[in-house]
C-alpha cells in the first residue's frame, strides 16, 4: 500500500480560524517541497473550503466544528475539509459558480459563488460529497523537479 | 505575519485612498466592507483601494469588491484598485472580474 503521513486538525466552525489553516497548510507544503506559487494555490483553495463549511453548515449552530484531514503523499498532496453540520444544496452553490460573463448586468453580480470555482481552477482534483455534512477533497500534485520531502542531497548544476 | 487586516483612510480633496495591509479572508472581509462600502456612497468620491501590502486574498475579497463596484455604479462614484500584488491580482484575471473592475496595473515607484 502507498505509504503517506496523515495530519487531522479540528477547528471550530468560525472565520477567525480560516487564517490558522491556512498558515498549517503553508507549514505542511513547504516541508513537502511545494513552490512559492502552488503554496499560494493551496492557501486560496483550504482557506475557500473552510470558509464553505463555517458559513453554510453552521449557521444556527456556534458548536460546529470542522475537520481537516492533510494526506501527505510521496508526490501529493491530499487535503479533505468535513464538516458535520447540516448539509447545504450542493446543486444549487454548483450553479452559482464560475468566473464572471462578459454578458452579465453589474447590478446582478453575485457576490458569493466564486469559492468552489477558485477550489476548482487552483487544484488539480476537486471531489465534494454530500452524504453526511459536506466534505471536500482535493488533491495537488507535487511536480517532480521540486525537491522530495525525503531528499537529503540537494544537487546544484554549479 | 499578520494574518489581520488593517485598514488607514487617507482622504484628500474628493479622492480617498483605503491602504489595506494584510490577509482578506472571511474573518477580516467584514472590516473591509465595512470602511469601503460608505465611501461609495459618497457623491463625487474617488475611492482608491491601496493592496501593496495585501499578501493574501480570497473569494470573500472578490465579494466584498463587487458590493462595492455595484454601490459605486448605484451612488455614481468611483472605484479603482491599486498596486496590487501577482497573487492577488492573479485571482481577479481568473474570475475575468478584472474586465468590470478598474485595476490600475501601472509599475510602482516614482511618484
Amino acid at each position: 500500500m502507498e505509504h503517506f503521513d496523515f495530519i487531522e486538525m479540528k477547528l471550530p466552525a468560525k472565520p477567525e480560524y480560516v487564517g490558522v489553516i491556512r498558515l498549517s497548510i503553508s507549514g505542511i507544503a513547504n516541508r513537502m517541497g511545494f513552490t512559492y506559487e502552488d503554496i499560494e494555490d493551496l492557501k486560496v483553495a483550504i482557506s475557500e473550503a473552510m470558509t464553505n463549511a463555517t458559513t453554510h453548515a453552521y449557521e444556527d449552530n456556534e458548536e460546529g466544528e470542522v475537520t481537516v484531514g492533510f494526506g501527505i503523499y510521496k508526490n501529493r498532496l491530499e487535503i479533505m475539509v468535513a464538516d458535520h453540520g447540516g448539509s447545504f444544496d450542493l446543486n444549487e452553490i454548483k450553479a452559482g459558480t464560475g468566473p464572471y460573463q462578459q454578458t452579465e448586468e453589474i447590478e446582478s453580480l453575485r457576490e458569493g459563488g466564486f469559492g468552489l470555482f477558485l477550489i476548482d481552477a487552483l487544484m488539480d482534483k476537486v471531489e465534494i460529497r454530500n452524504d453526511y455534512g459536506v466534505i471536500v477533497l482535493m488533491t495537488k500534485n507535487l511536480s517532480i523537479n521540486e525537491v522530495d520531502i525525503d531528499d537529503d542531497q540537494i544537487s546544484t548544476t554549479q | 505575519m499578520n494574518i489581520n487586516l488593517d485598514v488607514e483612510m487617507i482622504e484628500q480633496d474628493n479622492m480617498t485612498t483605503l491602504v489595506l495591509s494584510g490577509e482578506i479572508d472571511a474573518y477580516t472581509a467584514p472590516v473591509l466592507k465595512e470602511a469601503l462600502l460608505p465611501l461609495t456612497k459618497q457623491p463625487n468620491t474617488e475611492v482608491i483601494v491601496d493592496l501593496e501590502k495585501v499578501n493574501y486574498m480570497d473569494s470573500t475579497g472578490l465579494g466584498v469588491f463587487i458590493s462595492a463596484l455595484k454601490s459605486s455604479k448605484e451612488h455614481s462614484t468611483s472605484l479603482k484598485l491599486i498596486q496590487l500584488q501577482d497573487r492577488v491580482h492573479r485571482l481577479f484575471k481568473i474570475t475575468s472580474l478584472d474586465s468590470i473592475i478598474t485595476i490600475d496595473t501601472t509599475v510602482r515607484g516614482g511618484n
